[in-house]
Protein backbone atom coordinates (compact mmCIF):
# COMPACT_ATOMS: atom_id res chain seq x y z
CA UNK A 1 0.00 0.00 0.00
CA UNK A 2 2.81 2.30 1.16
CA UNK A 3 4.37 1.80 -2.46
CA UNK A 4 1.38 2.58 -4.14
CA UNK A 5 1.19 5.66 -2.54
CA UNK A 6 4.27 6.92 -3.27
CA UNK A 7 3.95 5.90 -6.92
CA UNK A 8 1.33 8.01 -7.37
CA UNK A 9 2.61 11.52 -7.13
CA UNK A 10 5.54 10.43 -8.93
CA UNK A 11 3.98 9.72 -12.07
CA UNK A 12 2.27 13.21 -12.02
CA UNK A 13 5.46 14.88 -12.24
CA UNK A 14 6.38 13.75 -16.04
CA UNK A 15 4.74 16.77 -17.98
CA UNK A 16 2.42 16.08 -20.83
CA UNK A 17 3.92 18.33 -23.60
CA UNK A 18 1.57 18.67 -26.54
CA UNK A 19 2.91 19.01 -29.87
CA UNK A 20 1.86 19.68 -32.85
CA UNK A 21 0.37 17.43 -35.77
CA UNK A 22 1.81 19.07 -38.33
CA UNK A 23 5.69 20.07 -37.96
CA UNK A 24 5.80 17.76 -34.64
CA UNK A 25 7.22 20.49 -32.18
CA UNK A 26 5.59 21.82 -29.63
CA UNK A 27 3.01 24.41 -30.43
CA UNK A 28 4.84 27.18 -29.50
CA UNK A 29 7.80 27.35 -32.04
CA UNK A 30 5.16 26.43 -35.03
CA UNK A 31 6.15 29.59 -35.98
CA UNK A 32 9.82 28.94 -36.87
CA UNK A 33 8.91 25.77 -38.90
CA UNK A 34 7.79 26.98 -42.35
CA UNK A 35 4.52 25.37 -41.60
CA UNK A 36 3.16 28.30 -39.65
CA UNK A 37 -0.34 28.55 -41.10
CA UNK A 38 -1.26 24.52 -41.29
CA UNK A 39 -0.08 24.25 -37.47
CA UNK A 40 -2.09 27.65 -36.54
CA UNK A 41 -5.26 25.67 -38.14
CA UNK A 42 -4.19 22.32 -36.81
CA UNK A 43 -4.19 23.95 -33.49
CA UNK A 44 -7.36 25.81 -33.93
CA UNK A 45 -9.14 22.53 -35.02
CA UNK A 46 -8.12 20.17 -32.20
CA UNK A 47 -6.65 22.20 -28.83
CA UNK A 48 -8.77 25.16 -28.90
CA UNK A 49 -7.79 26.04 -25.44
CA UNK A 50 -3.98 26.10 -26.40
CA UNK A 51 -4.86 27.82 -29.62
CA UNK A 52 -6.29 30.82 -27.43
CA UNK A 53 -3.31 31.46 -25.19
CA UNK A 54 -0.75 31.13 -28.04
CA UNK A 55 -2.88 32.94 -30.81
CA UNK A 56 -4.46 36.18 -29.27
CA UNK A 57 -3.60 39.53 -29.43
CA UNK A 58 -1.89 40.07 -26.42
CA UNK A 59 0.54 37.18 -27.07
CA UNK A 60 1.18 38.46 -30.36
CA UNK A 61 2.06 41.44 -29.76
CA UNK A 62 4.13 41.04 -26.63
CA UNK A 63 6.41 38.27 -29.11
CA UNK A 64 6.66 41.77 -31.66
CA UNK A 65 7.77 43.74 -28.93
CA UNK A 66 10.59 42.30 -27.76
CA UNK A 67 12.61 42.75 -31.07
CA UNK A 68 14.16 45.97 -32.67
CA UNK A 69 12.15 46.58 -36.13
CA UNK A 70 15.03 45.47 -38.24
CA UNK A 71 15.49 42.38 -36.29
CA UNK A 72 11.75 41.72 -36.47
CA UNK A 73 11.76 42.38 -40.44
CA UNK A 74 14.65 39.83 -40.96
CA UNK A 75 13.05 37.50 -39.07
CA UNK A 76 9.65 37.87 -41.32
CA UNK A 77 11.84 37.84 -44.39
CA UNK A 78 13.53 34.67 -43.20
CA UNK A 79 10.09 32.55 -42.21
CA UNK A 80 8.49 33.69 -45.23
CA UNK A 81 11.39 31.98 -47.47
CA UNK A 82 11.17 29.02 -44.97
CA UNK A 83 7.55 28.89 -45.78
CA UNK A 84 7.73 28.83 -49.43
CA UNK A 85 10.59 26.41 -49.48
CA UNK A 86 8.54 24.02 -47.02
CA UNK A 87 5.34 24.51 -48.85
CA UNK A 88 7.84 23.92 -52.81
CA UNK A 89 9.20 20.84 -50.95
CA UNK A 90 5.48 19.88 -50.06
CA UNK A 91 4.56 20.57 -53.62
CA UNK A 92 7.72 18.13 -55.12
CA UNK A 93 6.46 15.20 -52.87
CA UNK A 94 3.47 15.09 -53.88
CA UNK A 95 3.81 15.14 -57.35
CA UNK A 96 6.66 12.33 -57.11
CA UNK A 97 4.27 10.58 -55.49
CA UNK A 98 1.83 10.65 -58.43
CA UNK A 99 4.12 9.91 -60.71
CA UNK A 100 5.84 7.16 -59.54
CA UNK A 101 4.77 4.00 -59.45
CA UNK A 102 4.90 0.62 -57.38
CA UNK A 103 6.18 -2.39 -59.89
CA UNK A 104 5.25 -6.02 -58.35
CA UNK A 105 7.12 -7.47 -61.07
CA UNK A 106 6.90 -11.22 -61.47
CA UNK A 107 9.93 -12.73 -62.09
CA UNK A 108 10.92 -16.67 -63.32
CA UNK A 109 13.63 -18.03 -61.33
CA UNK A 110 13.21 -21.84 -62.59
CA UNK A 111 10.46 -22.61 -65.13
CA UNK A 112 7.67 -23.39 -63.11
CA UNK A 113 8.47 -20.99 -60.05
CA UNK A 114 8.89 -17.64 -59.00
CA UNK A 115 9.24 -14.92 -56.58
CA UNK A 116 8.01 -11.50 -56.35
CA UNK A 117 10.18 -8.46 -56.65
CA UNK A 118 8.56 -5.40 -55.33
CA UNK A 119 9.72 -1.62 -56.05
CA UNK A 120 8.50 1.73 -55.29
CA UNK A 121 7.38 1.20 -51.73
CA UNK A 122 9.61 4.21 -50.07
CA UNK A 123 8.74 6.58 -52.09
CA UNK A 124 5.40 6.33 -50.31
CA UNK A 125 7.12 6.63 -47.00
CA UNK A 126 6.99 2.94 -46.11
CA UNK A 127 9.97 1.21 -44.97
CA UNK A 128 10.89 -1.67 -47.12
CA UNK A 129 12.57 -3.57 -44.50
CA UNK A 130 9.12 -3.71 -42.25
CA UNK A 131 6.92 -4.56 -45.18
CA UNK A 132 9.29 -7.61 -46.33
CA UNK A 133 8.58 -8.74 -42.86
CA UNK A 134 4.79 -8.41 -42.80
CA UNK A 135 4.30 -9.71 -46.32
CA UNK A 136 6.28 -13.27 -45.17
CA UNK A 137 4.10 -13.46 -42.81
CA UNK A 138 0.93 -12.73 -44.33
CA UNK A 139 1.93 -15.15 -47.53
CA UNK A 140 3.87 -18.01 -45.44
CA UNK A 141 6.87 -17.38 -47.64
CA UNK A 142 10.39 -16.06 -47.53
CA UNK A 143 10.65 -12.92 -47.70
CA UNK A 144 13.38 -10.41 -47.34
CA UNK A 145 14.42 -7.03 -48.54
CA UNK A 146 17.05 -6.65 -51.18
CA UNK A 147 18.93 -4.31 -52.94
CA UNK A 148 19.11 -4.65 -56.39
CA UNK A 149 22.45 -3.89 -58.52
CA UNK A 150 21.74 -0.25 -58.81
CA UNK A 151 21.62 0.23 -55.22
CA UNK A 152 17.86 0.63 -55.29
CA UNK A 153 16.17 -1.38 -52.42
CA UNK A 154 13.34 -3.87 -53.32
CA UNK A 155 11.13 -6.62 -51.42
CA UNK A 156 11.42 -10.12 -52.80
CA UNK A 157 8.72 -12.70 -52.12
CA UNK A 158 9.21 -16.31 -52.65
CA UNK A 159 6.77 -17.50 -54.74
CA UNK A 160 4.38 -16.03 -57.64
CA UNK A 161 1.86 -13.53 -54.99
CA UNK A 162 1.84 -10.62 -57.29
CA UNK A 163 -1.85 -10.68 -57.74
CA UNK A 164 -2.43 -11.25 -53.50
CA UNK A 165 0.55 -8.46 -52.79
CA UNK A 166 -1.33 -6.13 -55.40
CA UNK A 167 -4.56 -6.43 -53.30
CA UNK A 168 -3.02 -6.89 -49.70
CA UNK A 169 -1.45 -3.06 -50.57
CA UNK A 170 -4.38 -1.93 -51.34
CA UNK A 171 -6.40 -3.09 -48.30
CA UNK A 172 -3.58 -1.97 -46.28
CA UNK A 173 -2.09 0.76 -47.61
CA UNK A 174 -4.94 2.43 -50.01
CA UNK A 175 -4.77 5.40 -48.39
CA UNK A 176 -1.68 6.28 -49.21
CA UNK A 177 -1.28 4.28 -52.72
CA UNK A 178 -3.93 4.77 -55.40
CA UNK A 179 -4.65 1.18 -57.38
CA UNK A 180 -3.80 3.42 -60.44
CA UNK A 181 -0.39 3.89 -59.22
CA UNK A 182 0.65 0.06 -58.91
CA UNK A 183 1.18 -2.19 -61.75
CA UNK A 184 1.71 -5.90 -62.74
CA UNK A 185 4.78 -6.57 -64.63
CA UNK A 186 6.00 -9.86 -65.81
CA UNK A 187 9.60 -10.64 -66.36
CA UNK A 188 10.10 -13.68 -68.32
CA UNK A 189 10.53 -14.57 -71.96
CA UNK A 190 7.82 -17.02 -72.57
CA UNK A 191 4.32 -16.25 -71.94
CA UNK A 192 2.14 -18.46 -70.07
CA UNK A 193 -0.90 -17.58 -67.77
CA UNK A 194 -0.73 -17.34 -64.26
CA UNK B 1 24.94 16.85 -35.42
CA UNK B 2 21.67 15.76 -36.86
CA UNK B 3 21.17 18.06 -39.15
CA UNK B 4 19.97 15.78 -41.56
CA UNK B 5 17.51 12.90 -41.53
CA UNK B 6 18.95 9.45 -39.80
CA UNK B 7 18.15 6.48 -41.34
CA UNK B 8 16.28 3.93 -39.59
CA UNK B 9 18.65 1.24 -38.69
CA UNK B 10 18.64 -1.94 -36.42
CA UNK B 11 18.08 -1.91 -32.56
CA UNK B 12 19.26 -4.29 -29.96
CA UNK B 13 18.85 -5.09 -26.96
CA UNK B 14 21.11 -3.81 -24.36
CA UNK B 15 22.79 -6.09 -21.78
CA UNK B 16 21.34 -5.60 -18.07
CA UNK B 17 24.50 -5.25 -16.60
CA UNK B 18 25.27 -2.63 -19.11
CA UNK B 19 21.92 -0.72 -18.66
CA UNK B 20 22.99 -0.76 -14.70
CA UNK B 21 25.92 1.27 -15.89
CA UNK B 22 24.55 3.47 -18.31
CA UNK B 23 21.59 4.44 -15.60
CA UNK B 24 24.15 5.04 -13.03
CA UNK B 25 26.32 7.04 -15.68
CA UNK B 26 23.09 8.98 -16.31
CA UNK B 27 22.31 9.91 -12.58
CA UNK B 28 25.60 11.10 -12.06
CA UNK B 29 25.62 13.69 -15.23
CA UNK B 30 22.11 14.38 -14.22
CA UNK B 31 21.49 14.23 -10.19
CA UNK B 32 18.12 16.49 -11.15
CA UNK B 33 16.94 12.70 -12.73
CA UNK B 34 17.21 11.38 -9.33
CA UNK B 35 13.54 11.43 -8.15
CA UNK B 36 12.04 10.32 -11.53
CA UNK B 37 14.67 8.22 -12.42
CA UNK B 38 12.49 5.01 -11.58
CA UNK B 39 10.09 6.60 -13.96
CA UNK B 40 12.18 7.35 -16.73
CA UNK B 41 14.08 4.39 -16.95
CA UNK B 42 12.46 1.43 -14.76
CA UNK B 43 14.87 -0.99 -13.13
CA UNK B 44 13.12 -3.93 -14.96
CA UNK B 45 12.47 -2.40 -18.14
CA UNK B 46 14.14 -3.26 -21.40
CA UNK B 47 16.39 -0.50 -22.94
CA UNK B 48 17.32 -0.88 -26.73
CA UNK B 49 20.51 1.02 -28.11
CA UNK B 50 19.79 1.98 -31.74
CA UNK B 51 22.64 3.12 -33.56
CA UNK B 52 22.48 6.43 -35.06
CA UNK B 53 24.77 6.64 -38.56
CA UNK B 54 25.60 10.12 -39.11
CA UNK B 55 26.76 10.10 -42.59
CA UNK B 56 27.87 13.05 -44.84
CA UNK B 57 26.15 11.40 -47.75
CA UNK B 58 22.60 10.45 -46.57
CA UNK B 59 21.57 8.44 -50.02
CA UNK B 60 25.07 6.16 -49.20
CA UNK B 61 24.19 5.34 -45.95
CA UNK B 62 24.43 1.97 -46.26
CA UNK B 63 27.75 2.06 -47.13
CA UNK B 64 28.91 4.20 -44.10
CA UNK B 65 26.45 1.23 -42.24
CA UNK B 66 29.50 -0.76 -42.40
CA UNK B 67 32.40 1.55 -41.78
CA UNK B 68 33.08 2.71 -38.45
CA UNK B 69 32.05 6.56 -38.66
CA UNK B 70 34.07 8.89 -36.14
CA UNK B 71 30.71 10.02 -35.28
CA UNK B 72 29.30 6.68 -33.75
CA UNK B 73 26.17 7.81 -31.60
CA UNK B 74 24.19 5.47 -29.64
CA UNK B 75 20.70 6.44 -28.78
CA UNK B 76 18.81 4.78 -26.26
CA UNK B 77 15.22 3.75 -26.04
CA UNK B 78 12.88 2.20 -24.00
CA UNK B 79 9.92 0.66 -26.64
CA UNK B 80 9.33 3.65 -28.51
CA UNK B 81 10.53 6.69 -26.40
CA UNK B 82 13.54 8.10 -27.29
CA UNK B 83 15.64 8.57 -23.82
CA UNK B 84 19.17 9.63 -24.24
CA UNK B 85 21.77 9.78 -26.89
CA UNK B 86 25.47 9.14 -26.31
CA UNK B 87 28.24 9.94 -28.28
CA UNK B 88 31.12 7.61 -28.55
CA UNK B 89 33.14 9.30 -25.93
CA UNK B 90 30.82 12.12 -24.47
CA UNK B 91 28.17 11.68 -21.59
CA UNK B 92 24.87 10.85 -22.37
CA UNK B 93 22.32 13.50 -23.30
CA UNK B 94 18.33 13.54 -22.83
CA UNK B 95 16.56 13.35 -26.06
CA UNK B 96 14.18 16.85 -26.09
CA UNK B 97 11.30 14.51 -25.43
CA UNK B 98 12.56 13.58 -22.17
CA UNK B 99 14.17 17.06 -21.39
CA UNK B 100 10.04 18.42 -22.25
CA UNK B 101 8.54 16.10 -20.26
CA UNK B 102 11.23 16.32 -16.81
CA UNK B 103 11.65 20.46 -16.96
CA UNK B 104 13.62 21.13 -14.06
CA UNK B 105 15.99 18.06 -14.22
CA UNK B 106 18.80 19.39 -16.38
CA UNK B 107 20.56 23.00 -15.86
CA UNK B 108 18.69 25.66 -18.08
CA UNK B 109 19.61 28.55 -20.04
CA UNK B 110 17.90 31.13 -21.59
CA UNK B 111 18.02 32.66 -25.35
CA UNK B 112 16.30 36.10 -26.34
CA UNK B 113 13.95 35.71 -28.98
CA UNK B 114 15.74 36.52 -31.84
CA UNK B 115 17.99 33.96 -31.45
CA UNK B 116 15.33 30.94 -32.10
CA UNK B 117 15.77 31.14 -35.86
CA UNK B 118 18.87 30.44 -36.08
CA UNK B 119 18.92 27.63 -33.97
CA UNK B 120 15.98 25.75 -35.04
CA UNK B 121 17.72 26.00 -38.17
CA UNK B 122 20.46 23.86 -36.88
CA UNK B 123 23.20 26.73 -36.04
CA UNK B 124 25.87 27.01 -33.53
CA UNK B 125 24.34 28.40 -30.27
CA UNK B 126 26.23 32.18 -30.23
CA UNK B 127 26.91 33.95 -26.76
CA UNK B 128 24.65 36.89 -27.88
CA UNK B 129 21.80 35.73 -27.93
CA UNK B 130 22.28 34.47 -23.99
CA UNK B 131 23.79 37.67 -22.84
CA UNK B 132 21.03 40.01 -24.29
CA UNK B 133 18.09 41.40 -22.73
CA UNK B 134 15.88 38.32 -23.25
CA UNK B 135 18.24 35.97 -22.59
CA UNK B 136 19.40 34.24 -18.96
CA UNK B 137 22.70 32.79 -17.36
CA UNK B 138 22.58 31.26 -14.09
CA UNK B 139 23.73 33.21 -11.10
CA UNK B 140 27.54 32.40 -10.36
CA UNK B 141 26.81 30.19 -7.52
CA UNK B 142 25.38 28.14 -9.82
CA UNK B 143 27.56 28.13 -12.46
CA UNK B 144 27.63 25.97 -15.18
CA UNK B 145 30.93 24.82 -16.67
CA UNK B 146 32.27 24.38 -20.14
CA UNK B 147 32.06 20.92 -21.08
CA UNK B 148 28.69 20.09 -19.33
CA UNK B 149 25.30 19.47 -20.78
CA UNK B 150 23.09 22.45 -20.27
CA UNK B 151 19.39 22.60 -22.35
CA UNK B 152 18.20 25.90 -23.73
CA UNK B 153 14.87 27.53 -23.61
CA UNK B 154 13.85 30.65 -25.48
CA UNK B 155 12.50 33.59 -24.37
CA UNK B 156 8.73 33.58 -23.82
CA UNK B 157 8.38 30.19 -24.32
CA UNK B 158 7.97 27.58 -22.04
CA UNK B 159 9.50 24.34 -23.80
CA UNK B 160 13.36 23.74 -24.47
CA UNK B 161 14.21 24.27 -27.88
CA UNK B 162 18.17 22.85 -27.94
CA UNK B 163 20.39 20.33 -25.78
CA UNK B 164 23.60 20.48 -26.08
CA UNK B 165 27.24 20.73 -24.09
CA UNK B 166 28.68 23.72 -23.31
CA UNK B 167 31.90 25.20 -25.28
CA UNK B 168 32.33 27.89 -22.88
CA UNK B 169 31.63 28.04 -19.02
CA UNK B 170 28.68 30.57 -17.84
CA UNK B 171 30.95 33.19 -16.00
CA UNK B 172 32.87 33.13 -19.23
CA UNK B 173 30.07 33.32 -21.35
CA UNK B 174 29.21 36.58 -19.51
CA UNK B 175 32.89 37.98 -19.36
CA UNK B 176 33.08 37.81 -23.61
CA UNK B 177 29.85 38.11 -24.94
CA UNK B 178 30.64 36.45 -27.86
CA UNK B 179 31.99 34.08 -30.02
CA UNK B 180 30.65 30.26 -30.05
CA UNK B 181 29.02 28.59 -26.31
CA UNK B 182 27.70 25.42 -28.47
CA UNK B 183 28.54 23.91 -31.56
CA UNK B 184 26.35 21.10 -31.78
CA UNK B 185 23.61 20.15 -29.90
CA UNK B 186 20.07 18.52 -30.71
CA UNK B 187 17.57 20.85 -31.37
CA UNK B 188 13.71 21.24 -32.36
CA UNK B 189 13.01 19.90 -35.70
CA UNK B 190 16.17 18.11 -36.50
CA UNK B 191 17.39 14.55 -37.64
CA UNK B 192 16.98 13.14 -34.21
CA UNK B 193 13.72 14.59 -33.35
CA UNK B 194 12.18 13.77 -36.92
CA UNK B 195 13.34 10.05 -36.35
CA UNK B 196 10.72 7.18 -36.22
CA UNK B 197 11.15 4.94 -33.73
CA UNK B 198 8.47 2.21 -34.36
Amino acid sequence: MAEVAQVAPLESQARDVLYCGICTLPPEYCEFGGTAKKCEEWLKDNHLEAYQALYSEEALTSNLSSLSVSARERAAKDAAKKEAKAAAAEARDAERKAASKVQIKRVERNKRKHVTVITGLDIYGLENKKLAKELGKKFATGSSMTRSAAGTEEITVQGDVSEDVKEWLLEVYGKEIPEANIELVEDKKKKSSS
Amino acid sequence: MFKKDIPPSNRSKVKSSVQRGLRQRFLDTYPGFEPYIEEVLPKKAQLDAVKLYISPFPFLHFLFQAMHSPERTTLYTIDSTPLFYQPMDGPPIPHLKLVHAYPEAVPTVQIDRGAIRFVLSGAALMAPGLTSAGGQLPEKEHEIKAGEVVAVKAEGKDTVCLIGVLKAGTEEIKEKGKGVVMDEGHYLGDGLWRMSLD
